[in-house]
């Protein structure tokens, strides 16, 4: 039922966006304090090495990336890359994955001890 | 107003200091063609329309273009004016040719019968396929629905009902652009409409109609339809409302 699958779509959109506005706060407050703080790598390191917070916390964030961008990729290869239906899913969710492997992997290289 | 503005040509009302004549290019020809120039003389009050009618009554009978009403009720005059799409009826020359120049040609996003006019049945195509019929649950023979004119429905439905398929939003809507089978905010705007009508009877097949990827949800929210409604309908409220009563239905709350 194309209906239901759009509308399916459409709410994770909707709701992976809502989990980014919360994150990209998170990610700027953290950015800054430790800018400001003048914390070194290995400082930050020595945080988020083992820490299943921070890995939790990133691995999600990475995860509604990947979703939520790859959705949006879906729509503009439809309508401005003028790829037919099938193409552009499989497009959307090649993008997916390599939206989230790439970021799992960073998330890993700061977290893994 | 309408009257005098209607004979054009005429010079009877106060002239004031005569001014340059606009300088007028005109589409003409089908989905092949060409500007053609013409030059006609400035009126005061003098809508867009009056031009047309004037280079098609003066300067070459052979322009063809629509209209019924003059007087914004009929929406069948609707052209690109210098880029954008208006009620030609309903706009003033002053207001749009600011520098004495107007570039007309037909309605966007719709296939070109000959010169300014465009032909309208996918547009209208469109409002059947969005489901634009009304679907009535009773007969003749029962009592009349009684619908509570402050209800939240009922004012929802007030919000959006004015539309007289004119078509500026059609034509202005990028998303038709690039998505040649997106139903467009009037016919979405017409199926929001019914969605809040308790008297229908066919909710949940219409919200499986909109509810795809050429209906609410290819919406990109950029309101250019509700910019540009000559009526100052918000075509996008409409749709937004489609896009929450289709979760609705998703997660089991029926289309009623």
């Amino acid at each position: 039922m194309i209906a239901r699958r759009e509308t399916l779509l459409w709410a994770v959109q909707r709701a992976t966006a809502v989990v980014l506005a919360f994150c990209v706060l998170v990610h700027l407050a953290t950015i800054i304090y430790a800018v400001r703080t003048g914390l070194s790598a290995s400082a930050i390191l020595g945080r988020t090495q083992g820490s299943f917070a921070w890995g939790a916390f990133y691995g999600v964030f990475v995860i509604a990336v990947a979703v939520h961008a790859a959705l949006g990729m879906r729509v503009i290869a439809a309508e401005w890359l003028r790829m037919k239906g099938p193409v552009a899913e499989i497009f959307a969710a090649g993008f997916a994955v390599l939206l989230a492997a790439m970021g799992l992997r960073a998330v890993m290289a700061v977290v893994a001890a | 107003m309408g009257d005098r503005a209607a004979v054009p040509g005429s010079s009877t009302t106060g002239a004031g200091p005569a001014r340059a004549n606009l300088r007028v290019s005109v589409w003409r020809g089908g989905a092949a063609g060409d500007y053609q120039s013409f030059e006609v003389p400035r009126q005061p009050s003098q809508t867009v329309l009056d031009v047309v009618t004037y280079i098609q009554r003066e300067l070459d009978p052979t322009l063809a273009y629509r209209f019924a009403c003059r007087v914004g009720m009929c929406g069948s005059c609707a052209m690109t004016v210098n880029g954008k799409a208006r009620w030609t009826c309903r706009t003033h020359v002053d207001k749009v040719a600011a520098d004495g120049a107007l570039e007309l040609r037909p309605l966007a996003n719709l296939p070109v019968v000959r010169d300014l006019v465009a032909d309208m049945r996918e547009f209208f195509d469109k409002w059947a396929r969005a489901r634009g019929q009304f679907a009535p649950k009773t007969t003749r023979e029962q009592p009349f629905a009684r619908i509570d004119p402050r209800s939240r429905q009922r004012r929802e439905a007030d919000a959006a009902i004015e539309c007289i398929g004119c078509g500026v939003c059609y034509a202005s809507c990028d998303v038709v652009t690039w998505n040649r089978d997106y139903l467009g905010p009037a016919a979405l705007n017409r199926a929001w409409t019914l969605v809040n009508d308790p008297r229908d009877g066919a909710q949940r097949q219409r919200l499986e109609a909109v509810a795809t990827d050429a209906g609410c949800h290819a919406c990109h929210t950029m309101m250019t339809c509700t910019e540009l409604c000559p009526k100052n309908l918000s075509p996008t409220r409409s749709i937004a409302g489609l896009k929450r009563a289709s979760l609705r239905l998703l997660l089991g709350g029926g289309g009623e």
